[in-house]
């Protein structure tokens, strides 16, 4: 069983197509590197599954059940998370908070509910240690590197327990010894059966990480296959259409 | 060897931080306290119990304002239309009551009257989506003009049967502290915890620090920004029928130009304009340490033509202040 299926996803703006029959399929704990010019359609396709968009055609299901969102809360109560590129963090705010930002838990004191910290840092100090990532709950991100930024974006992800995660560049802009530690994330991620759709540029990022690669050139899919059967040369030609299709 | 637990489980260098970041608000403070030990030594007069009284109620005022204001600047917003909330609001439980109306339903009329500022400016900034600048310099404009079209531009002293009442409302005290000191004590302490404690308060300092994510989060932005403007209204009000009381008549001249000395409080207390960052404490120092310098000049025969100077570089001082404390972290 399938943990998320696409088929035949169309969507246009107006006079502009900018998905056409994109069938796509993730297993559980697979990771997807999908790839792309700028422009080809990947930010379209991912928040159509997101539920920022609706597709003009097509369908999705996850877990063989069809789903229908139209709003990306309903996209999350089905368990798909998103990691965005700029990370969607208060700087000025502890890892803990960031983690809970929006869904805080409350103790009551008789008629009066004050925000559980010491719950948020020990649970938040949980998922650090799940991630294995040197991520101190109580540090202001503010003052934290690249890697432990992505760290609490995921971690975000996590309280929700989802099915599948997907991140926009989330290597982009960050030291080399940080990209190491971000695709170490991932593979967490991936080990807990947790499916993750990976955006990315950075092709060795890619290949390093995903169990499969799909590749989008203006709107149409032109290639999902097994990672190990294809190489950055061959993605780099579907890509700039070099190679038209694999 | 330390592992990945001990890294994560060590609390950050708690007396180190806490010192770096409660820097401003202590220096501020020591500021304020060496300035009163001064004025102690050189003046006769500041250290009198009348001296010290005058103080404690005219820092209050702007004090309460300011911690409304802080809520404004750590969402990253600015209200400019609070000086003209104050006399709106103590124009309107003036007239309301020199009609003859009792106390508490005029106050409530007056609280009616800065919320629906408030209002006014949190609908236009969050839900039409222009900058608060505009939209509060506008309301500024506004609102005074309304209250002077409400007592036809007339002062007014006569507040009706409950007359005394609002006297000793704003101008008495209980337990030898002044009421206004009471007020902004309460005010204090109260948001001190709904800052840190409450939803409503994270999610304030969430929505300045990174308004994007706190959309994506789910946090009901828009309708949080329209409370925040409204809470900052509201300590106007608050200000203006204490006000009201303490001078014992009105004129549509009340609060011109509190705005800049309420938002200067703020800062000098160490709210961040770039928004994310103050306190309700910050607030009040700040503005006791305003008064504190106004006064001090008064006593020591230094023109008060000198005032802005003083209170000009505080801000300056303050805000460089944190530049610095940004540019080590």
């Amino acid at each position: 069983m399938s943990r998320l299926v696409i088929s035949g996803l169309s969507k246009n703006f107006g006079a502009i197509q900018a998905l056409s029959d994109v069938s796509l399929s993730i297993e559980p704990g697979e990771v997807l590197g999908l790839m792309g010019d700028n422009g080809a359609g990947k930010s379209t396709l991912v928040k159509i599954i997101a539920g920022n968009f609706r597709p003009s055609a097509g369908s999705i299901r996850i877990d063989d059940k069809p789903v229908d969102f139209h709003r990306p809360i309903d996209a999350q109560r089905e368990g798909i998370e998103m990691v965005y590129q700029d990370l969607a963090l208060a700087d000025n705010m502890t890892a803990a908070s960031n983690v809970f930002l929006g869904r805080e838990p409350m103790r009551s004191l008789g008629p009066l509910k004050y925000i559980d910290y010491r719950r948020m840092n020990s649970v938040s100090t949980e998922l650090f240690k799940q991630l294995k990532s040197e991520t101190r709950p109580r540090d202001l991100v503010r003052k934290m590197s690249g890697g432990q930024r992505q760290a609490v974006a995921i971690a975000r992800t996590l309280l929700s327990e989802p099915k599948i995660v997907m991140m926009d560049e989330p290597t982009a802009a960050i030291s080399v010894r940080q990209v190491a530690e971000v695709l170490d994330l991932i593979r967490r991620l991936s080990d807990r059966g947790i499916s993750v759709v990976l955006i990315s540029h950075r092709m060795p990022d890619v290949f390093s990480v995903s169990d499969k690669v799909a590749v989008l050139r203006r709107g149409q899919l032109v290639c999902s296959k097994p990672a190990a059967d294809s190489s950055p040369e061959e993605v780099t030609g579907l890509i700039t259409g070099a190679i038209e299709a694999a | 060897m330390t592992t990945l637990d001990d890294i994560i489980g060590r609390s950050q260098h708690e007396s180190l931080f806490s010192r770096i970041r409660g820097l401003q608000l202590f220096w501020v403070f020591t500021a304020a306290v060496l300035a009163c030990l001064a004025l102690t030594l050189l003046t006769d007069s500041f250290a009198s119990e009348r001296n010290l009284f005058n103080v404690a109620r005219n820092f209050a005022f702007v004090a309460i304002i300011a911690i409304g204001m802080t809520a404004v600047i750590a969402s990253g917003g600015i209200d400019l239309s609070v000086g003209s909330t104050v006399v709106l609001s103590a124009m309107v439980i003036s007239v309301a009551m020199a009609s003859g109306l009792p106390f508490w339903i005029s106050a409530l009329l007056a609280l009616g009257a800065a919320l629906l500022v408030g209002l006014v400016n949190g609908v236009l900034i969050a839900y039409a989506g222009m900058p608060a600048f505009v939209v509060t310099l506008g309301t500024l404009s506004a609102a005074r003009s309304l209250a002077m079209v409400l007592s036809d531009n007339k002062m007014i002293w006569e507040f009706g049967p409950d007359h005394d009442l609002l006297l000793w409302i704003g101008g008495g005290s209980t337990f030898g502290l002044p009421h206004p000191l009471w007020v902004m004590t309460i005010l204090a302490v109260v948001m001190s915890l709904v800052f840190k404690w409450t939803r409503w308060g994270q999610h304030l300092f969430a929505i300045g620090s990174n308004e994007n994510a706190a959309v994506l989060t789910g946090i009901p932005v828009k309708r949080l920004k329209v409370s925040i403007y409204m809470f900052s209204a509201l300590t106007a009000g608050l200000a203006g029928i204490l006000m009201a009381g303490w001078l014992g008549s009105v004129t549509t001249n009340l609060g011109q130009a509190m705005e800049l000395t309420v938002i200067a409080a703020a800062v000098i207390g160490g709210a961040n304009l770039a928004g994310g960052e103050g306190t309700a404490l910050g607030a009040v120092v700040g503005a006791l340490l305003i008064e504190v310098i106004r006064n001090s000049l008064i006593l020591l025969g230094i023109s008060t033509f000198w005032q802005g100077m003083f209170i000009g570089t505080f801000i300056i001082v303050a805000v460089a202040f944190d530049r610095f404390r940004n540019l080590r972290t």
